[in-house]
């Protein structure tokens, strides 16, 4: 078979959904949020409400999103987002609202909307990828930085004497009555990828059925910011973040 | 149907805003403004109009969600006093960049810091100047009666929806708390998803059948582009000074002296302006309604009328620039200004003038 006839459109068995627009990612290969993207490109397509759905962007890696999924978006300011979301979720009950974070983002900067967001119970649902350092940036110190772990900004490894430790607001954000579901995910498998979807979808219909606040944080890599290749990242993530960040729903009501 | 109220400046902010159909408002209490969120939850408009009021968590998360607002294509509006304005300069920038109408009325009190929570007119700067990163304008109203409270709200949402800007309402503790008579405005209805979405086909209201997707953005990381739209944004601005000065003149015909000052500073100057009348000075008073665009021409051409110019503030000596910036030394221009939320009498400001440019 010759590769004109493989790239035929009726010899493929697999596709990007529409929704994923042809602009090339400018993610690193090997990145997590170009997974992420798919899925939850794919989520709105299946659940047919990309017509009033509308996504918030961060300020980090991510803040390109609206590049790649073909619907409307705001960029916010850094960690501003869920200050955004809550407005136009306000103000358009019908819409579907989520907003897409990083952990610089989420958990340092943004603190303070993400909680009272997540407290007042906003119809939204928060995507919240964690890799454990800033990207965008060049890789420095997150709130999510493992202990001992080595970045730009602690290059001898993070000393929770000095920087505190690694922030779980997963954990925190379940304590709140606001919040219906917060679960922690990965998208290094085949497998981990579809349970992560399935989260997504969860978080995307709790929203439309204005059941609260859904948080679907998923444990990424970043192997350039981890100065690693994607193989070694995913295996440093899985012996390193994993026991860190347990996998699995934290709460679902 | 006239309907005269006695009411708060702030209170007829939170009337007018119901009243001309706005979508949403978010704010945090602060002292002297509190009494908008206040009254506007003791309305309950949520039940009438539709209109969502929030208390929000921080002034920062305030100005964030009239962001999200606004790029929904809603007209929504926050407000507070000098601090909380303080800690919006970052969302008003974005929301200066990302070219977004919306309303935000500053009750000034007297700073830096913490301050004072009585009334001053030192926000000017931060307000017409810039006050967040970036070369961007708000557009500035200065209301001198709880009348004006009300109209400038009014005005506000034209303004910011005409240009897709920012508008500040620059207000200070005397206006915000003293009662006045008031004449409410007529009640508009709010716009409907389909009037939002044909008003302002730039909304991320969700594409609803729209084959381009929308996106409110600030950035731009290729320079040549982001020149571009700098430039259009100073092509706005540009609109805005030929269109939309405003200032108001009382007894400046044949004025020999003339006071400048704005807000309640101006209230106050218009008694100065009597006394100095009853005693054979020929005194007249310019306010600016507008401090943004700043009505530089109307000074300009009585500069070369007038054998001096004060201008009048409640700080040390803002808008005073503005004024020789205008004047550009054909006239003298004197300052006079009160600090730490103190005000001037009149006859303060009379024998200001006389000691300084009457000699």
């Amino acid at each position: 078979m010759t590769l004109e006839e493989i790239i035929k459109p009726e010899n493929q068995v697999y596709g990007k959904t529409p929704l994923l627009t042809e602009t090339p990612m400018h993610y690193c290969p090997g990145c997590s949020h170009g997974v992420v993207h798919k899925l939850i490109a794919e989520v709105i397509e299946e659940m047919n409400i990309a017509d009033k759905t509308v996504g918030i962007a961060p300020v980090g890696c991510a803040v390109f999103a609206y590049n790649y999924i073909d619907i409307d978006w705001q960029e916010a300011a850094h960690g501003r987002a869920p200050a955004l979301a809550t407005a136009a979720k306000r103000l358009n009950p019908e819409n579907c609202v989520f907003t897409y974070q990083g952990d610089g983002d989420l958990a340092a900067i943004g603190t303070a909307e993400t909680i009272h967001a997540c407290n007042r119970g906003e119809n939204i649902a928060i995507f919240f990828i964690n890799n454990g350092i800033y990207g965008m940036t060049g890789g420095q110190m997150a709130p999510t930085t493992l202990e001992g772990m080595k970045t730009a900004t602690c290059p001898n490894g993070r000393d929770v004497s000095m920087e505190g430790y690694p922030l779980k607001i997963s954990e925190m954000l379940a304590l709140l009555d606001g919040t219906c579901y917060v679960t922690r995910q990965a998208v290094h498998t085949a497998a981990s990828t579809v349970r992560a979807k399935k989260a997504i979808r969860k978080a995307l219909e709790n929203s439309m059925a204005s059941k609260g606040t859904s948080i679907v944080e998923v444990v990424s890599t970043c192997n350039s910011g981890w100065k690693m290749t994607p193989h070694q990242a995913n295996k440093w993530m899985v012996e390193n973040m994993f026991p860190a960040y347990p996998l699995g729903d934290i709460k679902d009501r | 149907m006239e309907e005269i109220k006695l009411m708060k400046g702030n209170e007829a902010v939170a009337e007018a805003a119901i009243r001309c159909g706005c979508d949403g408002y978010f704010g945090y209490p602060i002292t002297p403004q509190s009494e908008i969120l206040e009254t506007l939850m003791a309305l309950e408009p949520w039940k009438t109009t539709g209109m969502v009021v929030l208390q929000a968590e921080s002034e920062t998360a305030s100005i964030n969600m009239v962001y999200g607002g606004a790029g929904c294509g809603k007209k929504v509006m926050t407000s507070s006093s000098s601090p909380g304005i303080s800690l919006m300069q970052e969302g008003l920038s974005y929301i200066a960049g990302a070219e977004l109408p919306c309303v935000v009325v500053n009750v000034t009190r007297g700073g830096p810091g913490l301050g004072t929570i009585q009334p001053s007119q030192a926000d000017y700067f931060q307000t017409v100047k810039g006050g967040g990163h970036g070369d961007y304008k708000l557009i500035t109203l200065a209301p001198a009666s709880v009348q004006e409270m009300a109209d400038h709200t009014v005005l506000a949402f034209d303004l910011a929806f005409k240009y897709r800007n920012p508008v500040m309402v620059l207000s200070d503790g005397i206006i915000g708390q003293m009662m006045e008579k008031v004449q409410l405005p007529p009640y508009q209805p709010r716009l409907t998803d389909e009037q939002v979405r044909e008003k302002c086909p730039w909304a991320t209201t969700g594409k609803h059948g729209r084959k381009q997707q929308n996106v409110i953005t600030s950035l731009e990381l290729r320079s040549e582009e982001m020149e571009k739209i700098n430039n259009r944004l100073q092509e706005k601005y540009n609109q805005v000074e030929q269109n939309e000065v405003r200032f108001e003149e009382y007894f400046c015909d044949d004025a020999e002296y003339l006071i400048t000052a704005f807000g309640s500073c101006a209230r106050i100057c218009q008694k100065t302006i009597e006394i100095l009348r009853s005693e054979g000075i020929k005194a007249g008073l310019l306010r600016p309604i507008t401090l943004y665009p700043f009505p530089t021409e109307a000074i300009a051409k009585f500069a070369k009328q007038v054998k001096g110019i004060l201008s009048v503030e409640l700080n040390a000596g803002q808008m005073v620039e503005d004024v020789r910036l205008a004047v550009n030394g054909v006239t003298p221009v004197e300052f006079y200004g009160r600090q730490g939320g103190m005000t001037p009498t009149p006859d303060e400001v009379v024998k200001a003038l006389k000691s300084k440019l009457i000699k």
